[in-house]
């Protein structure tokens, strides 16, 4: 089968919205019901985060949605079995996040293959170096179909950012600015020169801007620069708030591609 | 074989630099410099000169002569505890903060546990005059509040880490955290030989001054250079590191870390780290780390606040996992006993860490004829609270 992410960039040039949340939370059997609300807003992709005890490059809210889904008891191998359950119906393509360990815990091999049986397109391992993930994992990750998107900041040179073009498949992960998720302001001139500088790089893969993305305005703006943007911290907070899941989901989403 | 960091930032198959992106480049830059930084000649005179006439180097090497008495051999005591602050913590910030300096960095921020290393941090920004950030755990805060005085007074911001458990590890996510937001005017200096490479290696080197001291001070006391045990206890393992340094390649020495078995080893409630934890990546290091089947890292306890870290650094995980260095624990009331002892038999009130180290002479069983030395990490003013709550119980 064709890996949908690759697909949806082959069809999709443009305004590609990705969303996160992070797996069993607000509550421990969200995850479908989220992604069928995302799905029929005509969200394009959506990042699946694995909680963590120790999330080192997320910040504060990522990292109580993490804890309080750790709280309600959420594993890896649930997260398989509820992503193989909402795959019957649902066909959106779907990528993980998560750290490092807690693929090496579970084994490399048996994490990729169940999770691509599962249904999963992508990877995103923010702690695992280019240069391991070359040398060990990337033939790994062609067998079993999933793609793997690293990331760049605007401290990452040149060079890096071309390595990680060559290794990256799907799309590459454009950090806004240096720091951590979660932040929310405008996108200032200094990060527009950023992209502009990417795109003048020639990259034969497509980019998604993530991080502080928040808002229409944030994600018009990182459109403008980019194939597409990612919302994270803003959707989880949207999801804490009061009202059905499904009518927080809708006017968040709605409210950023009005 | 060697013991020390490849080229790779490994040792063995534990070590590496498992970060983020956003810390890519400062972590790059670091590993770059830092070993040509260090050996400047401008560097390491400054260096020295710190380390004698402001810390108060070097430390006395001495003979116990009631402890050993009480458990064979001749037992001798590295007096770390004898530096400026308490504690050898101190080697280590003086190095990071030349070093910061000739990064250009103006603005320093480290993580705590104990605050031995927020106070030693704390210390060497104020001599300097450069603006210094402790991220410390809320729980800590509580029960360390001498040490966060301390580094109110010294002039540095003290942050609570609300997250996790609001201990070491969480302090630590946060240090980090801090980093990746400001990557261009911030030096993050780490407190153990934990983290990605090359911290481990880095702050080994800035601790091995403890070994070179011993080296000349047992030459002059013993008319040899190595004894036959060192004995360190292990949090993260940087005052073991600096006192295994320049012993590791002498196999005659037989190398000891002591870690903190909290209420036991097999009660839940320990910081065991060698005995509970399996391979996996903390901070950025592969190294054995305490952790559930998931992956996800799991709280240690101990009395004490320093041995308190669920990771071990990477090159503790390969002297163990090799054979070279041989693993003992200590329960906290090993440890409380332990201190105790000392005090009333030397008259040194260790720090509870180093209490550990004292824990585990009677179970090595020593001949008369073995030299050890003990490294004396740190005194144990910061920890009266806690000696004073188990003083009835203990005398
Ligand atoms: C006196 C003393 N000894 C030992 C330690 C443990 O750290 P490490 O294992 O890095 O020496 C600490 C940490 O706070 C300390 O204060």
């Amino acid at each position: 089968m064709k890996n949908r992410i690759i697909d949806l960039f082959e069809r999709k040039g443009g305004d590609v919205l990705n969303v996160y949340f992070t797996a069993g939370h607000p509550e421990l059997d969200d995850t479908a019901s989220i992604i069928s609300a995302l799905d029929s807003q005509g969200v394009d992709l959506v990042e699946i985060g694995m909680p963590y005890s120790d999330p080192m490059a997320d910040g504060e809210t990522i990292q109580n949605s993490s804890q309080k889904a750790l709280t309600n008891g959420m594993t890896l191998a649930l997260l398989m079995k509820q992503i193989t359950t909402l795959r019957k119906s649902s066909n959106i393509p779907i990528i993980i996040m998560g750290y490092y360990n807690q693929m090496i815990q579970y084994g490399e091999e048996r994490f990729l293959q169940e999770a691509s049986e599962a249904g999963v397109d992508g990877l995103i391992i923010p702690d695992l170096p280019m240069d391991v993930y070359a040398d060990q994992y990337k033939d790994l990750f062609e067998k079993y179909n999933v793609t793997m998107s690293f990331l760049i900041t605007p401290e990452t040179s040149d060079d890096r950012i071309r390595k990680a073009d060559k290794l990256s498949n799907g799309f590459l992960y454009v950090v806004s600015k240096s720091s951590i998720t979660g932040s929310s302001s405008t996108i200032s001139d200094r990060q527009k020169a950023y992209f502009n500088h990417i795109n003048s790089l020639d990259l034969k893969t497509p980019r998604l801007i993530g991080f502080g993305i928040h808002d229409k305005t944030t994600y018009d703006t990182a459109c403008e620069y980019a194939q597409g943007a990612i919302i994270g911290s803003a959707f989880i907070r949207a999801l804490e708030g009061k009202g059905g899941l499904k009518e927080k989901i809708d006017k968040f989403i709605g409210g950023v591609r009005r | 074989m060697t013991y020390q960091v490849d080229d790779r930032g490994y040792y063995g198959e534990f070590g590496g630099a498992f970060i983020p992106e956003m810390l890519h480049a400062n972590v790059e830059n670091l590993k770059k410099r830092y070993v040509d930084i260090i050996y400047e000649a401008d560097f390491q005179k400054e260096f020295d000169n710190l380390l004698k006439d402001y810390v108060g180097r070097p430390t006395p090497l001495y003979l116990a002569k009631r402890l050993s008495a009480a458990y064979g051999g001749k037992i001798y005591l590295k007096r770390e505890d004898l530096n400026h602050t308490g504690a050898h913590k101190i080697n280590n910030t003086i190095g990071q903060i030349l070093l910061a300096q000739r990064l250009g960095k103006r603005r320093i921020i480290a993580e705590t546990g104990a605050g031995q290393h927020g106070v030693a941090t704390a210390t060497v920004c104020a001599l300097m005059g450069v603006e210094c950030i402790v991220y410390m755990g809320q729980v800590d805060i509580g029960r360390q509040a001498p040490n966060v005085a301390r580094m109110r007074m010294l002039g540095a911001e003290v942050r609570p880490a609300m997250s996790g458990s609001r201990t070491l590890k969480d302090a630590t996510n946060e240090a980090i955290r801090d980093w990746i937001n400001n990557p261009e005017n911030t030096h993050y200096i780490i407190g153990s030989v934990v983290g990605p490479h090359p911290y481990p290696d880095m702050v080994a080197r800035f601790q091995s001054v403890i070994s070179e001291e011993m080296k000349w001070q047992l030459k002059e006391k013993e008319g040899r250079e190595h004894p036959d045990y060192v004995v360190a206890c292990v949090g993260g393992g940087s005052n073991a590191a600096g006192a295994f340094y320049h012993y590791l390649d002498d196999e005659r020495v037989k190398l000891v870390s002591v870690e903190a078995a909290g209420l036991g080893v097999d009660s839940g409630e320990s910081a065991a780290t060698s005995v509970l934890g399996t391979i996996g990546i903390i901070h950025g290091s592969r190294t054995l780390l305490m952790q559930t089947e998931d992956g996800q890292i799991i709280e240690p306890y101990s009395i004490s606040a320093g041995l308190d870290y669920p990771g071990i650094g990477p090159q503790h995980a390969y002297l163990i996992e090799s054979g070279r260095a041989q693993v003992y624990s200590a329960t906290d009331k090993e440890a409380l006993t332990a201190a105790m002892e000392l005090s009333r038999i030397e008259g040194i009130i260790p720090a509870l860490e180093t209490s550990h180290a004292l824990a585990i002479l009677d179970k090595m069983k020593l001949k008369e004829e073995d030299i050890v030395i003990v490294n004396l990490s740190g005194r144990g003013d910061k920890d009266l609270a806690t000696y004073i709550d188990h003083l009835d119980e203990l005398t």
